[in-house]
């Protein structure tokens, strides 16, 4: 295992990326971060920018004015990391497959610019926050 | 020599990591003064409306509560009322109850959660740990009663899916009244704070003539001193036999939304107790045949303000227009009134102080890809309808 691996694991911070949710996995995510939950007990810390973030969470569906945004957010984080697609839409569009506005889950923008990107996905509609710290664990555990 | 200056600009967004969703917002600035503001939006339209008229009616309320995950009981509720009316159903009365309660449920985890979140803008961490830890026996509830903690499906054309069963009645009561003893705590201590009185007194004013010419809802609006209220001006579900009070402030600042969102969680309160006192036994489903051809509006109190739904039905099982208001819609363009004179350390506070929502706001204008001009816009479709009447006039 390389040391950038090594180094990923312990403490990830993460960014949070919206790109185009209905709130609820994002007040989830948050809800993750409040005294019931309190993920910084485990390291895991919300930072304001990509550039200085180990994992990327990206919730909803990404829609066509979202796209370039998370393809930049994702360019800026440095590699290796990890990309966490919470909630059903990010995993595989879930109810909103239909939309003209939709252009594709997470993994189908992101495997564009990068054939490589690590993608761990939480499905769930929203999926608890128990299952996103697992999801989190589990995600780094099988690196 | 002329020298021409551009005014400096503070780009907010889109990815912001005060912002939970995608907006952009572009502050001009003279000095430490905002001189203007534009908001773009749309980084999360969905089209919802149009997968609308491809599912059922019965699959709708699904859809439409993911509007807005926030909102998740009040979009379909409006949605379902408007089907209601075109095919006249009579829900049970207990239906009824059980949609307030859980409609008033949904009121107090908002509030709060808006009370953390402006906690967290203005640097205040303590509120927001306080207030989320408060949130979470809320959200505990609606996972026990509907089966989820967010986006609960519990209403249905007819009435609602799950009954609030009896033996969960006793622990909802319980909650209750910690929640309330926490809530009542939580509003003295930010009602009594010197820091908070000097941080949000007098920032980001909306006055009564500016929210009536903005046309805003919900607590918003209340807190201008403009006393509307879907609840009380036009009862659905059973607000109508219910003793509650609508809360007004006059001052329209940060600090008077902030009094009129925490005490309305203590009227929800108040709300639920009565329902689940006054709530008879009885079924919670009426039997819905086929839905007729017509029109139906349908409207409810979000936490945000009134959220409008309108279904057409040409006596098919989809709806073939559905059409979706969300109170964020009418309250963000007041930015303009309540945000332009502001310094601009307090412009993030009053921007989040009308709670928006952008994933209920979101629409979509279509452009010309050559000229880059609006084709839905109002004087091209005033265009559009005038040249229609001149080819009529010529075909005659």
């Amino acid at each position: 295992m390389s040391w950038k691996l090594w180094s990923l694991k312990k403490s990830p911070w993460v960014f949070h990326v919206n790109t185009g949710a209905c709130n609820n996995c994002d007040i989830e995510v948050v809800n993750c971060l409040t005294p019931k939950f309190d993920v910084e007990r485990f390291g895991i810390k919300l930072v304001g920018t990509p550039r200085h973030a180990d994992a990327l969470l990206v919730t909803g569906v990404v829609t066509r004015q979202a796209a370039p945004r998370l393809i930049r957010a994702y360019q800026q984080t440095p590699k290796p990391c990890v990309v966490f697609a919470i909630g059903a839409c990010a995993c595989n569009l879930g109810i909103f497959r239909k939309g003209y506005h939709v252009v594709g889950p997470v993994d189908k923008i992101l495997r564009e610019v990068d054939p490589n990107a690590i993608i761990a996905y939480v499905p769930g509609c929203p999926p608890k926050p128990e299952a996103m710290i697992s999801g989190v664990i589990k995600a780094l555990g099988a690196i | 020599m002329k020298i021409s200056m551009r005014k400096p600009v503070i780009p907010v967004g889109p990815v912001h990591p005060l912002q939970e969703e995608m907006e952009y917002f572009q502050l001009t600035i003279d000095g430490e003064i905002v001189t203007d503001i534009d908001v773009n939006i749309a980084y999360n339209h969905r089209g919802i409306e149009e997968i609308s008229e491809t599912l059922q009616f019965d699959q709708v309320p699904f859809l439409v509560s993911r509007i807005c995950g926030i909102c998740s009981a009040s979009h379909p509720l409006a949605y379902v009322q408007a089907v209601e009316e075109i095919a006249n159903i009579t829900p049970p009365e207990r239906a009824l109850y059980v949609r307030t309660i859980i409609n008033e449920l949904e009121r107090i985890h908002s509030h709060i959660l808006w009370a953390g979140l402006a906690g967290h803008f203005i640097g205040y961490e303590t509120v927001f740990m306080w207030a989320w830890k408060y949130r979470e026996p809320v959200l505990d509830l609606l996972e026990e009663i509907t089966g989820n903690r967010n986006n609960y499906g519990n209403v249905k054309i007819g009435g609602c899916r799950e009954d609030i069963k009896p033996d969960i009645i006793p622990k909802l009561l319980k909650e209750l009244d910690l929640l309330e003893k926490k809530m009542d705590m939580l509003t003295k201590a930010v009602l009594d704070d010197p820091i908070l009185h000097a941080r949000l007194k007098g920032v980001g004013i909306l006055t009564k003539e500016d929210a009536i010419k903005y046309a805003v809802a919900g607590p918003t609006a209340r807190a201008s001193g403009v006393p509307i209220d879907v609840r009380r001006d036009d009862p659905y579900a059973m607000y109508g036999a219910l003793d509650w009070n609508v809360i007004t402030q006059e001052e329209g600042d940060v600090f008077a939304k902030t009094v009129v969102r925490l005490l309305e969680t203590l009227e929800a309160i108040k709300i639920i107790r009565q329902a689940l006192k006054k709530m008879p036994d009885g079924p919670v489903m009426t039997e819905v045949k086929d839905i007729p051809p017509g029109e139906g509006c349908g409207h409810v109190e979000a936490p945000r303000g009134e959220t409008f739904h309108y279904v057409r039905s040409d006596g098919g099982n989809r709806p073939v227009r559905h059409k979706a208001r969300a109170p964020s819609y009418v309250n963000v363009p007041s930015f303009k009134a309540s945000c332009i004179g502001e310094e601009v350390s307090d412009a993030m506070i009053t921007l989040a102080a009308v709670d928006p929502c952008y994933s209920c706001t979101e629409r979509m204008a279509v452009l010309d890809s050559q000229t880059n001009a609006l084709i839905c816009g109002f004087e091209e479709l005033l265009r559009l309808s005038r040249e229609k009447t001149e080819r009529i006039r010529k075909g005659i």
